[in-house]
């Protein structure tokens, strides 16, 4: 019914002026005056809409400030973020000021220079002192701007030291997946060709290739048998076919990824990052100790997505192929967080997905938990005992992972026994 | 130049002697009066176009998950179900919007106009360096549109991911449905775009460059020409690296190439494509993106220059320093790309070189508000339509440049970037600058685009309205991208960290919708005064340029007789020993008289 009622104003209105600019025309053309003539009373009326639009402009800024300044981020919860909004305060201080001055200029003068029949203009053309003057100040306040603001970055974009925590974010369409180094302290190495339900994160060990290798042989035998047997259109059949060499080649670059995985491990030997997969904790639960170091690595499954944390003023891009980093250093705990900043139980730092990734890209979240150093210890500890492979040892009841043995030795022996394509 | 010019009467006198028909008149019109008109509608439309998108958008922002008739009737039930628009839609409707608005609308519809109808007759030409090329200058931008058009009509739906098209979301259909042939649909559509873009580019330059009459040197060229000029300029050097871009992602589409992708495991499968980098496009792209925006801006400057020295009675302050500043700013736009790409990491030492040109490319803009704003001062003020439109010009620059100096600051830009604080920045650099001095293109130039005028109170009526509501717009915006708001989110229930800035989204869309309904004052006024509107002089502004000097009614070749001589610069207004506050650029200089 409102949008009804609002619907016929708004046709009302617009016919209404319709017809007074029709009213207001044939009057005109009465009074013989011509279009381009602006008589004095509108520029008056122009002119006074200046001055009134600049208090209102201003009146609008100042209500906006006091009613949402408030509402928007709490304060950093990082060491750079407390930093970033200093030296964006200290930015908005000097922004702040141009935007009064040249505003009030430009508006008290559309409406103090009214036009005249009694005067004329100004013959001013130039002035080059008034030029080199107002070019000079703002390059020397930039240079200022360009500077603070380069120290922080070299600083928010500097390596992590040797101590940092680390984790690594995995977006995809459309959650993410923190994984750990767990006891060795080392990621493992990763491969995309290896994604499947158990190993979403595409995780190296001798394990995870063999299992990934037999499930694509079955697989391709059932797709083998289908095309084989059964009776269907031939685009269908042609899209079947690219599938199965898809798959075919799939197997044959981990075969590849399998010498190149021996080859490092000869070459580096323990330092090898095929050699720390098995260890590591895949987790829905992103947790990062307070007051200390983190360093952040970023990966992604399909598109380009973005790791954004805005209470720690965090951001950096998840791009397939590549390996993203950030660091920051928590500081303020969730629990603080609740009790003491926000006065909500409920509270969670948020890392939410930053960059277009698809139709869920509106929902693309998973809380971050920041607890002190003892805490994050005993849930590490715990997260412990639920490594991606679970290790093989004669005592240790039968592991929940695919069956694995992790040493280098045996890496060749396991490459031997798996089911081989032609 | 004696030999120029000769030339170039021959060439009149033959192109009197053509028989015209109706097709070749109005339809494919080699004069550039006419061609300039054809942009112009054209732009109108797609404006109305991407303008009701953008309600339906606004809706769902400030609803979510309410179910609007409007929706339902503009998308049906496919895309919107019950009149609640699907999230896969809300994404292609931003990306065609923002598509149409920047490419459409202000390029095609603000250099496509403005250059092709001022560029000869401001420098005393017959017409364009080659009128068929101009033609199909025209005809390729229509096709363009039709194609993006026909873009929205395909099953997967149009593009959807972002004006940007980001790949591997733009590669790989499975990804997102509107990257099947909605995508190649943009894509072939842009090429056909960049074509346009090149042809009427290179004809701008080789005009300006070359049919100036005698008398005109560079240095008594109006702004506007100057600022066509450097567009033109920057359009022929960036586009073509767009098109690279475009092509290089349609063989990723089609030919399994890896120039975007790699290690990609998507729809239950590892991809082939290994090796590419999604960083790359991302370069590409913003080697135009950015020279773009100042495709976009530098001619509305140009414009806003040339209304606000006309309607105050006195000469643009600065004209040096305004030629200067077009210069750098044309110039530092190609080094300043950087700036949207400084969290995808790439190099942090690259990012620390584009924050200090960035942040440079600040002070010409700047230079050339303070140059504005004292051409106002102690000046004579007639408030026409179009000089609100570039008074509003500067308020709006004024604004959207401020906000642009903490987006230039990478370590601010941590936080900010992609959020609704980046999305207010352009739009008022953008949806409010540069649409606002097209806006007082088309007030001012009218009498010569149609020999009549159009309706001041509606004039004033449209500008007040449209100020007000697009601040009321856009300024909000900054609070909620403050928030951490990100953009392209079809809806923030899903959070409750929004919570506080979430009425500001109501507030908007309000405004928009009063806006939008504004903007009909304007369409109805614009076609009303082509047929009904009252009959124009030759010289309605008293402004000294040369397009005033040519009779209402439109002849081919311009000017009746000879071309004119010019003998000072264009701004001579308020001239002390003049008996009138103009003197146009063809009165010869008197016995004791200095050039400025």
């Amino acid at each position: 019914m409102m949008k009804l009622l609002i619907l016929l104003v708004v046709v009302l209105g617009a016919v209404a002026i319709a017809q007074l600019a029709r009213v207001y025309e044939l009057t005109s053309r009465l009074r013989n005056k011509r279009e381009e003539d602006i008589s004095p009373a509108d520029n008056r009326m122009n002119g006074r809409l200046m001055w009134l639009f600049l208090v209102a402009y201003f009146a609008f800024f100042a209500w906006l400030v006091m009613a949402y300044g408030d509402k928007m981020l709490p304060v950093a919860a990082s060491e750079h973020g407390v930093e970033t909004d200093q030296l964006m305060d200290f930015n908005w201080v000097i922004l702040i000021i141009a935007f009064v001055l040249t505003n009030v200029l430009l508006f008290v003068f559309a409406g103090k220079y009214i036009h005249s029949t009694e005067r004329r203009a100004m013959w001013q053309p130039h002035n080059n002192r008034l030029e080199l003057i107002w070019t000079v100040v703002p390059a020397a306040v930039l240079a200022v701007i360009i500077i603070m603001g380069l120290n922080s970055w070299n600083r928010i974009t500097g390596p992590a030291g040797p101590e940092a925590v680390q984790v690594e974010l995995y977006a995809k369409q459309f959650d993410w997946t923190a994984r750990y180094p767990g006891a060795d302290g080392v990621l493992g190495a990763t491969d995309f060709r290896l994604i499947n339900g158990t190993n979403p994160l595409g995780i190296v060990t001798s394990g995870s290739i063999a299992q990934r290798m037999d499930e694509l042989s079955v697989q391709i035998a059932e797709m083998d048998s289908v095309l084989a047997n059964t009776i269907m259109a031939d685009g269908k059949r042609d899209e079947l076919s690219a599938q199965v060499e898809r798959l075919r080649r799939t197997q044959a670059r981990i075969i590849n990824l399998r010498t190149v995985m021996e080859l490092d491990i000869k070459e580096k030997g323990d330092a090898s990052q095929y050699l720390h997969g098995a260890d590591d904790i895949v987790t829905k639960d992103f947790y990062l100790p307070v007051r200390r170091e983190a360093k952040v690595l970023i990966r992604s499954r399909d598109v380009i997505h973005s790791a954004y944390i805005p209470h720690l003023r965090s951001q950096m891009n998840a791009v397939p192929g590549i390996t993203t980093t950030m660091k920051m250093v928590p500081t303020i705990t969730t629990d603080s967080m609740r009790t003491h900043v926000m006065n909500d139980e409920a509270f969670d730092f948020v890392l939410l997905c930053n960059k277009i990734c698809g139709a869920s890209h509106y929902n693309m979240q998973m809380p971050l938990t920041v607890t002190n150093a003892t805490d994050f210890d005993a849930w590490m500890a715990e997260q412990m005992k639920k490594p991606f492979e679970a290790p093989a040892t004669p005592a240790a009841p039968a592991p929940a992972e695919p069956a694995a043995v992790d040493s280098a030795a045996a890496v060749s022996a396991t490459a031997q026994a798996s089911v081989l394509p032609n | 130049m004696g030999a120029t010019t000769a030339h170039t009467e021959g060439h009149a006198h033959h192109a009197h002697h053509h028989e015209e028909s109706f097709i070749s008149k109005y339809i494919f019109s080699q004069d550039h009066k006419m061609i300039g008109k054809q942009f112009l509608v054209s732009a109108i439309f797609m404006a109305w176009v991407a303008v009701i998108m953008s309600i339906l958008f606004r809706l769902q922002l400030a609803w979510p998950g309410e179910g609007f008739a409007f929706t339902n009737f503009f998308l049906g039930d496919k895309w919107a179900p019950g009149g609640v628009l699907d999230p896969n839609m809300y994404l292609a409707l931003v990306t065609i919007h923002g598509t149409i608005m920047v490419f459409f609308v202000l390029t095609g519809g603000l250099s496509g106009t403005f250059s092709n109808l001022l560029i000869p007759l401001q420098i005393g030409a017959r017409d364009m360096a080659s009128g068929f090329i101009n033609m199909l200058s025209y005809w390729f931008f229509f096709l363009s549109s039709m194609v993006m058009l026909a873009s929205l009509f395909v099953e997967g739906g149009p593009a959807s991911s972002g004006w940007t098209v980001y790949p591997p979301l733009s590669a790989l259909p499975q990804t997102i449905p509107g990257s099947g042939a909605g995508m190649t649909l943009w894509l072939v559509s842009m090429t056909l775009f960049i074509a346009s873009s090149l042809m009427g580019g290179l004809n701008y330059v080789a005009t300006i460059l070359n049919l100036r009459t005698k008398g005109m040197k560079m240095t008594r060229l109006p702004l506007t020409v100057w600022a066509f000029f450097v567009t033109a300029v920057l359009g022929i050097l960036s586009f073509p690296v767009l098109l690279s871009a475009a092509l290089l992602l349609l063989m990723d589409r089609t030919m399994g190439t890896s120039f975007y992708l790699s290690e990609i495991h998507v729809a239950g499968e590892a991809l082939d494509h290994v090796g590419g980098s999604p960083v790359l496009y991302q370069h590409l792209f913003w080697f135009l993106g950015h020279p773009e925006v100042y495709i976009v801006l530098l001619p509305a400057l140009g414009i806003t220059s040339e209304i606000i020295s006309t309607n105050a009675r006195k000469p643009i302050f600065g004209y040096r320093a305004m030629i200067g500043s077009i210069l750098a700013i044309g110039f530092l736009s190609f080094i300043v790309w950087g700036h949207h790409m400084f969290v995808t990491g790439m190099n942090p030492f690259l990012g620390s070189v584009f924050v200090a040109t960035t942040l440079l490319i600040a002070i010409p803009s700047a230079v050339k508000v303070f140059n504005y704003i004292t051409t106002l001062w102690r000046g004579n003020i007639i408030f026409t339509p179009a000089m609100l439109f570039s008074i509003g010009l500067v308020a709006t620059f004024i604004a959207g440049g401020l906000t642009g100096i903490i987006l230039a600051d990478s370590a601010l830009d941590i936080n900010v970037h992609d959020t609704y604080f980046v999305v207010a920045h352009f739009h008022i650099v953008m949806g409010m600058s540069a649409i606002f001095g097209m806006f007082a293109g088309v007030y001012h130039w009218f009498p010569k685009m149609y020999g009549r005028m159009m309706n001041t109170k509606l004039g004033y009526a449209h500008f007040w309205l449209t100020f007000v509501c697009a601040f009321g717009v856009f300024f909000p915006m900054h609070f909620v991208g403050l928030a951490g708001a990100p953009r392209r989110y079809y809806s923030y229930t899903e959070f409750t960290m929004f919570d506080g800035v979430m009425d500001l989204n109501v507030l908007i869309t309000v405004f928009a919708i009063i806006g939008a309904l504004a903007q009909i004052i304007f369409t109805y006024n614009f076609f009303y005064s082509i047929k009904r509107g009252p009959k124009a002089v030759q010289n309605p502004w008293k402004s000294n340029t040369l397009e005033w000097t040519t009779p209402v009614e439109h002849i081919h070749g311009n000017w009746p007789g000879p071309l004119p001589v010019v003998h000072r610069w264009p701004y001579d207004y308020s001239k002390p020993g003049k008996a009138e506050d103009w003197v146009s650029q063809i009165t010869p200089l008197e016995h004791d008289e200095e050039e400025h």
